[in-house]
Formats: structure tokens, sequence, C-alpha cells
């Protein structure tokens, strides 16, 4: 645990060390206020539905540029053999990276919030769907933010770990989509439902929160942490 | 301290290292040379638990590198090729995420870090983003990093290439006043960088061992160790058999003079008896003259460029 800590505190003195997350942070909460108000007078109504439905293809975009360096520039610096030759292990490491990338996340929907407490001061908001819908938005974020810190550990290349995260992230996002699920053969339909992670978000929006959802979400993340914790590994193969 | 036995490594086709075995004894001090591509790299990543050998065993410290890796990589310290860095973190941030990672407890951390850092003398950039150092301080850093946790064992890829003359003599420096007391293993291309440091030094070429010893074992151990250049005036020919008929001698080449100037008769010879006064006398007895005598005793450079390229002139 000791070294997770070490690793997750040296990511986030390399994140605000450089302007990188202050630039991702500063763009998203614009970006998110802008899409709030924009949907807030067009439904007219004290409800941030229509933002939280937003949320996903925000992120989508988002979560790559935050997970983007972070094994891809160890790879291209050869810091990587550095950090590897140290009393650690390959999974502290993953988590470390993963929990810096996370505080981010959480970060950007923390400088969001005064977007609910004002729609509240505003009318009579049904709390429910707020809390899920952070709830929700949190899970996917993390979803995304650990396919892209496994993808990152694939290449040096920041850019192209950005581009191939955000489609295969774009990719799990639509599968569960109806309209995918419409065109699909009958007998796949429940599984790219369950795969996708858009019908999950959709639940636990409304408000219900489901251990199935939950459930879900977790093992999207444990399942490509695993990969990257083998990813890593990887070097050994030769 | 460090026992590498019968190490092959692979990637796909190309074998990196072929069969490697070698030993390094406690406080001593091995030149790792071979030029580039030779494996010494790859040799040392084995070494330090990056990445495991196709075959054969390491151990480090009695520690066995696939078994028990925790052990072996607590007692090295370890300055890859080109001391990669997080250019984005300063000096002491840094070394204080590695002291982390190395189990330095908190309380002491800051002192650590102050001493190494005096030792390498970093005082000066301690706050300043690693990026924006010269090759020279990074190098330092590098350093610092791989001395943090005191180990006895410290290994060192190449730490000087890039560098300008004047911090290569810095750099040297420090390495000999701070690996008094550790065993290290130094890796370079270059023979001075080894010559002048290391008490052993292991030569390398395509992945296996071609030499090992001393620097003066070394520069004894190879055939026709003498070189004689003599400008002789007279009939070439003649000469040249003259030479070659002397007991030491084992090959003559002439390099033909122009015009009224001598011919230079080039001799490789065996570094027993005088083959100077030899020379001398076949000249005098014979009626030839003497411009130039110039006796060459082979070079530790020229054992290993010979070592080294003797493959390829084979081919
Ligand atoms: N990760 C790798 N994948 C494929 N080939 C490699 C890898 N690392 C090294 N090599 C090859 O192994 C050989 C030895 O390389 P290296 O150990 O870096 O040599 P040196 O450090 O002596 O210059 C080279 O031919 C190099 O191309
Ligand atoms: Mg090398």
């Amino acid at each position: 645990m000791k070294n997770v800590i070490a690793v997750f505190q040296k990511e986030l003195r390399s994140y605000f060390n450089s302007p990188m997350a202050y630039i991702v942070i500063i763009l998203f909460v614009g970006f998110a206020n802008w899409l709030f108000f924009r949907s807030f007078f067009m439904a007219n109504s004290a409800s941030m539905r229509m933002y939280f439905s937003m949320l996903p293809w925000l992120f989508m975009v988002f979560a790559p540029l935050i997970t983007m360096r972070l094994w891809a520039e160890e790879k291209k610096l050869n810091t990587l053999e550095l950090l590897m030759t140290m009393p650690l292990k390959d999974w502290e490491a993953v988590l470390g990276k993963f929990f810096s990338s996370l505080f981010l996340l959480v970060s950007m929907l923390v400088l969001s919030l005064p977007l609910a407490i004002n729609v509240s001061s505003l009318g009579n908001m049904d709390w429910g769907p707020v809390i899920g819908g952070y709830l929700g938005a949190f899970l996917m974020g993390a979803a995304y933010l650990s396919i892209g810190l496994f993808i990152s550990s694939l290449t040096q290349n920041q850019i192209i770990a950005a581009i191939i995260s955000f489609f295969v992230c774009f990719g799990l996002w639509i599968v569960g989509e109806s309209i995918v699920v419409f065109l699909a053969p009958a007998s796949l339909v429940g599984l790219l439902e369950f795969i996708g992670l858009g019908s999950h978000f959709e639940s636990i929006g409304r408000g219900v929160i489901d251990s199935r959802d939950l459930i879900y979400y977790l093992t999207v993340i444990g399942f490509f942490l695993y990969l990257n914790v083998k990813g890593v590994e990887s070097r050994k193969w030769a | 301290m460090i026992e590498v036995k019968g190490v092959t490594k692979r990637f796909g086709p190309t074998i990196a290292v072929n069969n490697l075995s070698f030993e390094v004894k406690k406080g001593e001090v091995l030149g790792f040379l071979g030029p580039n591509g030779a494996g010494k790299t790859t040799m040392m990543r084995i070494i330090t638990c990056y990445m495991p050998a196709s075959d054969g065993i390491v151990k480090v410290a009695g520690h066995d590198t696939l078994t028990d890796s925790f052990k072996v990589r607590e007692r090295i310290g370890y300055l890859p090729e080109s001391a990669p860095l997080y250019l984005d973190m300063d000096v002491t941030d840094y070394l204080s995420f590695v002291a982390q990672v190395r189990g330095i407890p908190s309380n002491v951390r800051r002192e650590r870090i102050k001493k190494i850092t005096d030792a390498c003398g970093l005082e000066k950039v301690l706050g300043k983003d690693i990026g924006t150092l010269s090759k020279g301080y990074r190098q330092r850093v590098g350093l610092a990093q791989s001395l943090i946790h005191d180990p006895d064992i410290l290994i060192l890829d190449e730490p000087t290439t890039g560098l300008d003359p004047g911090q290569i003599i810095e750099i040297r420096e420090l390495i000999k006043r701070i690996g008094r007391e550790k065993t290290i293993i130094l890796c370079s291309h270059i023979l001075p960088e080894v010559s002048a440091t290391c008490d052993r030094i292991l030569i390398i070429n395509e992945g296996q061992k071609v030499a090992s010893g001393t620097p003066e074992e070394l520069a004894t151990a190879t055939e026709g160790n003498i070189t004689v250049r003599a400008k002789i005036h007279g009939k070439d020919a003649e000469i040249r058999e003259r030479l070659e008929a002397m007991e030491n001698v084992i090959g003559c080449r002439v390099i033909t003079g122009g015009g009224s100037s001598p011919s230079t008769f080039v001799l490789k010879a065996k570094q027993e008896g005088d083959i100077g006064q030899e020379v001398f006398k076949m000249v005098v007895e014979n009626n030839y003259s003497l411009s130039e005598l110039r006796i060459e005793r082979v070079s530790l450079e020229d054992v290993f460029l010979h070592l080294t390229t003797k493959e390829r002139e084979a081919e």
C-alpha cells in the first residue's frame, strides 16, 4: 500500500507540475457548464437529466487525455526501467497510476458540483437522480480511465494512446445503445446490452442503484486493470 | 557477490546475450566492455530484474533474480543508460519518491536526501525541474537516485556517454569517490572509461565473452603483441626475406616508399628477446642503412579492437 501511495503522489506531482492537468480540468468544467446551461434552458426544468446524459460523451474525450501519458511517457523516456527495477510490484504501480487519474476525475466532478447547487436553488429538485447521476458518472469515468490506462501501456506515443482509448470507450459505449441492439441478431441483444457501458449508466442515472450495475462497473475496471498489469509485465515476455 | 551462469537472452531471432558466465567479487569494480549492440545493457537488465534471461542463472548476493527478485532489487543501485528520469519533476520531489519506494522511513528521508545530494553536488539545483538540467546534472541525479538506499552493489550503464569532457572527468571522480566500498559493474563501449577505474575488465562481443582479466593481463594475452616499424634502405625483397627469417618475427608487411625514400617494414614480433637490437644487427651485417626504428607495444585499445573485430574480419 505504501508503494501505491508513493506512485499516486508522484503522478499527481507530475500532473500538477505541468499545465496539462489544469488545462484538462478547466476545459472540462467549461464544457460541462456550457452543456448544462444549454440543456437547462431548453428543458426548462429543475432537473439535471440532460446534463448527465451528456457526461459520458465528455468523459469519452477527457478520460483518454488524463490517462494517455501515464504509461506511454514512462516507455518513451525509459523511466519504466528504473521504476520496475525498484522494489515495487507491477500491480502497485498500476493502482497508484489509476488512483492518480481517478483523483483528477473526481476533481472535475467536484468542480462541477456548483451546477447542482444552482439548480436546486431554482426549483424543487429531486436529489435521487442527481446523486445517482454523480455516482454513475464516477463509475463510468473510472471505467474509461481503466481502459485508457491499459491502452497507454501498449504504446510509447501519447497521442496514439489517446485516440485508441477514445475509440475503445466509444465502442464499449455504443454496443449497448438501442440502435446497435436493434440491428444485432436477437440472440446477442441481452449480451450487448449487458456489455455496453451505457445501459448501466442510464439505470443508475434514474436514481436506481442496483448492485448488478455496480458489479458490472467494478468488473470492467478490474478487468482492464488486470490487463494493464499484464501489459506492464509484457516487457518480460520477449 | 554477483554470479552469472550460462545466461542467454533472445529477442525473437536476435541473440543479445549468448551463454555468458562471469562473477563479480565483493568490493570489486568490473569493467563491462563491448562495442555498441554487444549485449551489455541487456545483461544489466537481467541482473537488475527488469527482464528475465531466456536461459541461465543469475544470483546477486546469493539471491536468485527470478525467485527472490525483491531481495536482489534491494541490494542494487542502478543507473540505466542515458539516465532516464521524470523530466517534469523537480530534483527533491523525484529523490523523495525514490526514497519512499526504496523504503526509507519518512523521519530520516530528508536527511538522507540532503546527504546524497551533497555527495553528488546537486545543492544548487534541488528545486529545479529535471527537464531543465544539463546532461551532466541529470547524470548526477541518476547517480543520487541509485545511491539513496546505500546499496552495496552499483550498476552503471554508460554513465559518461553524451557528456562533454569536463563533465566526464567530474562524473568519473564522483563514481570513484562514492564507489570506494561498493561492488560495481561499469558498462562502457569506450576503453579509457573502464581501464582507468576498474580492477578487472570483461570484454564481450555479439553477446559472448571474448576476454577477461586485469588490464595488464589483457594487454599481454594476445599473440603478436609487439609491432616494429623500421625504415631501411636497400632491396626490399631481400630485406623482407631476412627479416622474416628472424626467430621472433611472426609477420612482415612492406609499405613501399616513394622515389628515393626508403620502404617501411612493419613487423609483428613476439615479446621475447630484444627485437630492436636484432633488427639493428641485421641491418649492420648486411650493409643496409637504417633511418628509423620504432617499437610499439600493444595497448589495451589494440586488444579491444582486435578482440571485437576478429569475427567480422573472418566472415
Ligand atoms: N527489447 C529488445 N527487443 C529486441 N531486440 C533488442 C531489445 N533490446 C536489445 N535488443 C538487441 O539486442 C542486442 C544487444 O543490445 P544491447 O544490450 O542494448 O547492447 P549494448 O548495450 O551493448 O549496446 C542489439 O542487437 C539490440 O538490437
Ligand atoms: Mg547499451
